[in-house]
């Protein structure tokens, strides 16, 4: 079972509680952007078996869209930690890499 | 056997802002509610006034708000039920994902969660009275969920 605090009301739920909302930290593409940046920021996405970064919701609680990171492959939650920020912040980093030595970093 | 009762005069005023720019108004802490404001994300509250008062109330909170707010009469497009009884927390345990053991659920605590698969907020009034909300649209269906659950044939003693 995955489960998933969130950090603006700090519930802790499984996760049914919260709606998954896809990979984290996209950077957009919009217009006037070459087709190949535009396609990526439309179509690719990371699938990895380990370390990943997601959006997720609250969706039956405080409403509130926030970030997880958590292993696919053994569903560990590292940390969840708010919206408001382009990439994860340094001491989820510095936890998932003491937990997962041979994780290549954030990209 | 618990008692299942729709609160029709319940007013309802939904209260959006930044927390930090409401004067005039106390902000219960998060996940509570007191003195009739319901804390329900960190940007949202929920007021709770006789619906009588509904129109003067929002006449009231609209001169002491300003900036970016958004203030909403949502009476009729919730719906309030009252639990009591001596095993409500097991009746509402069996339909909502909360810990609502006597050491974790307390009078004045709150909750946004779903009963019956449909979203409602739920608190405690006293030690054995639960205040449920919902959307209007599955007023009915909750208010038929709360009354099968409660009833005696299907009591639970866990807590």
């Amino acid at each position: 079972m995955l489960k998933l605090t969130c950090p603006y009301c700090g519930v802790t739920g499984e996760e049914t509680e919260f709606h998954a909302g896809g990979e984290a930290h996209l950077k957009r593409f919009g217009p006037g952007s070459g087709d190949e940046d535009f396609t990526n920021y439309l179509f690719s996405r990371k699938n990895p078996r380990g370390v990943h970064f997601e959006r997720w919701r609250h969706q039956y609680g405080c409403g509130k869209w926030f970030h997880a990171a958590r292993d696919t492959g053994t569903l560990e939650v590292f940390g969840t930690y708010t919206a408001q920020t382009g990439e994860p912040p340094a001491d989820i980093v510095a936890k998932i890499k003491a937990k997962r030595p041979e994780w290549e970093g954030f990209a | 056997m618990s008692d299942v009762t729709r609160i029709t005069d319940q007013g309802m005023i939904t209260l959006r802002a930044d927390f930090t720019s409401l004067k005039g108004i106390t902000v219960p802490e998060t996940r509570k509610i007191r003195d009739g404001i319901a804390w329900m994300s960190p940007d949202e509250l929920l007021v709770l006034v006789p619906k009588s008062d509904v129109s003067a109330k929002l006449a009231e909170l609209e001169k002491a708000l300003n900036g970016h707010y958004l203030l909403a009469d949502v009476s009729d497009a919730r719906a309030v039920f009252s639990l009591t009884g001596d095993w409500a927390r097991e009746v509402l345990a069996k339909g909502a994902p909360v810990d609502l053991s006597p050491d974790a659920f307390k009078p004045g605590d709150l909750r946004r969660t779903r009963i019956g698969q449909v979203a409602a907020a739920i608190w405690m009034v006293d030690d054995r009275t639960f205040h449920i909300v919902c959307f209007t649209s599955v007023a009915d269906y909750l208010e038929e969920w709360l009354r099968h659950a409660s009833r005696s044939a299907a009591k639970l003693t866990y807590f």
